[in-house]
């Protein structure tokens, strides 16, 4: 609410708009990106346990490039 | 810009690309190009109530297309300023009467037979056929973009379909900037906006109550007495066009005291 307490609007509009381009780039709908994680999720599950509930998958831009983050933390 | 024919465009409407296409063609012509301006949004057309030219038009691009008149008949000239001329779009007839393979000759026959140095089309709005006629004959764009997310977005999308397309020679026009919101941190920043889309920048118009009034009166403020800020700028944009070396304007560089200190104390 208060200026100084504000997260300034266009740090929030340059992260939202990263985000969207990497979809809109790489030519995916969101959704895809979810039959993606589940495709990921059983091959990897042929190898080690991993923990479905918190798998992450994102796109982020780095300097010139999208990548594509994959966050798989391991049971143990 | 080595390119002689150049389209105007943005993907979303409402960004200022007739505005643009008006302004920089006619400070090319203060320059002494022989320039020529091409309404291409056939149906929705403005290119000649921006320039204050819509009571001069007897013919359009459709008339010469089919026969109706000659090229010469078509073509508007600006009384203003010597070597500007406008050629309009047709308001009334089917936008299926233009094409990429109609519209490619229409501009090859300006600059190699009219003796035209420069070509401005005005791109529709969208992504459509209209985009993708205007950008037919072009060797290089002019992105318009506002420093708003949709707008920069569709920005994005346009410059992929003109390399897509050939069109090779592209730059961007950060349009309606405000100093003051970008100091607060409330709008995208010229940096942020050329990170972001990676295309070299040509000019930066800054937001200016001079161009409804430009717009009210059908004059482009680029021709205009009056001190304006935007007026200045497409000029240099014509100039950086014609490349000379003009500096980019330092729209930071009027901060006060007051909005300095809130920044030191507002910190983040």
């Amino acid at each position: 609410m208060f200026w100084w307490r504000r997260k300034k609007s266009k740090e929030k509009a340059k992260e939202r708009l990263q985000l969207v381009l990497a979809y809109d780039r790489a030519k995916l709908a969101p959704g895809q990106l979810e039959s993606l994680k589940s495709d990921l999720l059983k091959v990897l599950k042929k190898y080690f346990p991993a923990d479905e509930k918190r798998v992450e998958i994102e796109f982020e831009q780095r300097g010139e490039q999208v990548v594509l983050i994959a966050n798989i933390p391991i049971n143990s | 810009m080595q390119a002689r024919a150049i389209v105007v465009t943005s993907g979303k409407g409402g960004v200022g690309k007739t505005t643009t296409t008006a302004n920089v063609g006619a400070a090319l012509a203060r320059e002494g190009e022989k320039v020529v301006v091409i309404d291409v949004d056939v149906g929705l057309r403005n290119l000649d109530v921006v320039m204050g030219l819509e009571g001069r038009v007897v013919f359009d691009l459709i008339d010469v297309l089919e026969g109706r008149c000659k090229m010469r008949q078509a073509l508007i000239r600006d009384k203003r300023v010597e070597n500007l001329y406008l050629l309009p779009a047709s308001q009334t007839k089917d936008k299926e009467s233009l094409d990429p393979k109609i519209f490619r000759p229409v501009v090859r026959h300006l600059i190699e037979d009219e003796g035209f140095d420069r070509v401005l089309i005005d791109s529709p709005a969208g992504i459509e056929k209209g985009f993708k006629t205007a950008a037919a004959p072009a060797e290089g764009a002019l992105v318009v973009v506002n420093p708003e997310v949709s707008s920069v977005r569709d920005a994005d999308r346009i410059i992929g379909l003109l390399e897509a397309d050939g069109v090779s020679e592209n730059r961007l026009i950060i349009n309606r900037l405000r100093p003051d919101m970008v100091k607060r941190g409330d709008m995208l920043s010229v940096d942020d906006i050329g990170e972001i889309l990676g295309l070299r920048l040509i000019g930066i118009v800054p937001e200016d109550e001079g161009i409804l009034v430009s717009t009210n009166i059908g004059e482009p403020v680029a021709l205009r007495k009056e001190k304006s800020a935007a007026g200045a700028e497409f000029r240099n944009i014509a100039k950086r066009i014609r490349g000379e070396d003009v500096p980019l304007p330092d729209l930071m560089a009027a901060g006060g005291f007051w909005s300095s200190l809130r920044r030191m104390l507002g910190g983040r």
